[in-house]
């Protein structure tokens, strides 16, 4: 749902950079019809010139592989290429060896025993493996699944296909801090409920969920707990079995790991089943069949083992400039908003309204940064995100919010520079806004009555 | 002991140098970053074992950093926009 700004990386080709190029460019022989309906919907996306690369600030979005992770990978890339599933000569052996080290780091991450662990292509397949997964192995007994509107669109869009199969599907509110409110799960909780959705932190609010309340609850009512930890593990402590979760799903790319790997935490006791959406040769428990991409998995081991290691740092890291960020910005710019709660956050997703500007032109003015708006935009409509209208966010302040990712490689110069940016660009365009006169003679924005267009 | 100095205040040069060889400003920022503290948090680390464990690690990663900035460079971007 979030449109990040997104950069090409800039080509050869085009050294000079500041090149403006649309998909619809690259393609014009191809297809003329189909170009005509791409160039609507592209948005130009304009490369940088060389030395001008914007400083990245969207790690929610995907973050850098870290070069410890790479190392790890390589020789699996170069060298042992063997297939970890063949059991007749050692180029399995040793692919195997390496991918069943892979599990046993992602288990010591959360806390699970290695032969709970599935290996998967990210965690938009580990959430559809889990809730798809148990809702349709445990249909002839029960049929409801409950989630929240502010889940990952991925979990969403996978109870809508529950829906369409005759499941009955709860999509709880969440507070207006966007936690969910634990008297309303546990009264919606019914005999009938096989799963509960709810995911650790948010990806666009960064706000963190009372898994360890939620796990006690579903067990105390024999329901199982699903939660999409992608922008939690490695982050903050998660363990399975403090915290009660039945069903855990891992991305590595959000964990400086490599794209395309991701992980499942199944319980064993007591047993979780679920019906394997993949069909084919039985790999990983035959949950999901298919070869285990050896180098991926191990860097997706190496990055759960660097995470481990490094949480408590990274951690002191992301604290300090998550608060010098929003101090910076805070303390210089009035009518900002952070949206989510203050205090059960992740401080490196800092998702801030910004009253009064308009985000897009926001995010314009302050291109040499990548982030991500709050809002997701298609060039047809311009809707606010669903996160934030789910926490009660009014429509104009969405539409003017900006989500900061902070991580293990961002540094205090690029803080710095972003909260400058903000605070000169927000500045400059409320000083062009007619609304930001009204406000400033004490004007009720809310009380006028607008004629219609 | 003297010699465990001399090794551990050799590693860490060698660490601090080569991390300035990363092209990526952000992996650089942080090799600099991540060493000084790595080393500053053990200085008063006393027991033998721990630092032979330590010194271990270091090695390792040194081995790491030096094939990565070889990786760095031959796929290097152009520079961040705060970068002089």
């Amino acid at each position: 749902m979030i449109i990040s700004r997104f950069y090409v990386r800039s080509s050869r080709l085009l050294k000079n950079g500041g090149a403006v190029i649309s998909r619809a460019v690259q393609t014009s022989s191809e297809n003329n019809a189909a170009n005509a309906a791409a160039e609507k919907l592209e948005i130009k996306k304009e490369l940088p010139s060389q030395n001008r690369r914007p400083l990245y600030l969207d790690v929610q979005a995907t973050t850098p592989l870290d070069p410890r992770v790479l190392d790890a990978m390589m020789p699996y890339q170069v060298s042992y290429y063997g297939n970890p599933h063949s059991r007749t000569h050692a180029y399995g052996w040793e692919s195997e060896t390496a991918m069943e080290n892979a599990r046993k780091q992602v288990a010591s991450l959360i806390g699970a025993d290695p032969r709970e662990i599935i290996f998967t292509s990210g965690a938009t397949e580990s959430n559809n493996i889990a809730i798809k997964g148990v809702a349709r192995f445990y249909k002839s007994k029960k049929n409801h699944v409950i989630t929240t509107q502010t889940e990952h669109k991925c979990v969403l869009d996978s109870c809508r296909v529950l829906e369409g199969e005759g499941f009955d599907v709860t999509y709880l509110p969440v507070k207006q801090n966007g936690i969910v409110d634990m008297k309303l799960l546990e009264e919606t909780i019914r005999p009938e409920t096989s799963l509960v959705s709810i995911m650790t932190v948010n990806n666009e609010i960064g706000v963190k969920q009372p898994v360890a309340d939620i796990g006690a609850l579903c067990r105390s009512k024999k329901v199982f707990f699903h939660t999409d930890a992608a922008q939690a593990v490695g982050k903050i402590p998660v363990n399975v079995n403090d915290m009660k979760i039945d069903l855990l799903s891992i991305s590595g790319h959000k964990i400086y790991g490599p794209k395309g790997v991701g992980a499942l935490y199944v319980r064993r006791r007591p047993r979780v089943r679920v019906e394997a959406p993949q069909s084919g040769g039985g790999q990983e428990r035959g949950m999901r069949s298919g070869t285990v991409p050896t180098p991926l998995v191990v860097g997706l081991g190496a990055a759960c083992e660097l995470a481990s290691e490094e949480m408590e740092y990274d951690c002191g890291r992301v604290n300090m400039l998550s608060k010098r960020l929003l101090d910076k910005i805070m303390s210089n710019v009035s009518h900002v908003i952070r949206n989510g709660d203050p205090e059960e956050t992740y401080p490196g997703c800092l998702n801030l309204s910004f009253a009064y500007v308009e985000g897009e032109s926001l995010l314009m003015a302050i291109k040499d940064i990548a982030v991500s708006s709050g809002s997701a935009c298609t060039s047809a409509s311009l809707e606010p995100s669903y996160v934030l209208r789910a926490i009660g966010t009014d429509e104009d302040l969405a539409h003017s919010s900006i989500r900061f990712g902070i991580g293990r490689f961002t540094t205090e110069e690029e803080v710095d520079y972003t909260a400058e940016k903000c605070i000169e660009h927000a500045t400059r365009l409320r000083e062009m806004s007619p609304l930001w006169e009204m406000v400033q003679e004490g004007i009720d924005l809310k009380t006028i009555k607008w004629s219609q267009h | 002991m003297a010699s465990t100095r001399n090794q551990v205040l050799s590693l860490y040069k060698h660490l601090l140098k080569e991390g300035q060889q990363l092209s990526d400003y952000n992996f650089r920022s942080y090799a600099r970053r991540r060493v000084r503290d790595a080393f500053h948090e053990n200085k008063t680390e006393t027991d033998p074992q721990k630092i032979q464990k330590l010194i271990g690690k270091a090695v390792e990663n040194l081995d790491i950093l030096k094939r990565q900035v070889t990786v760095g460079k031959l796929y290097g971007q152009g520079k961040l926009i705060i970068e002089r």
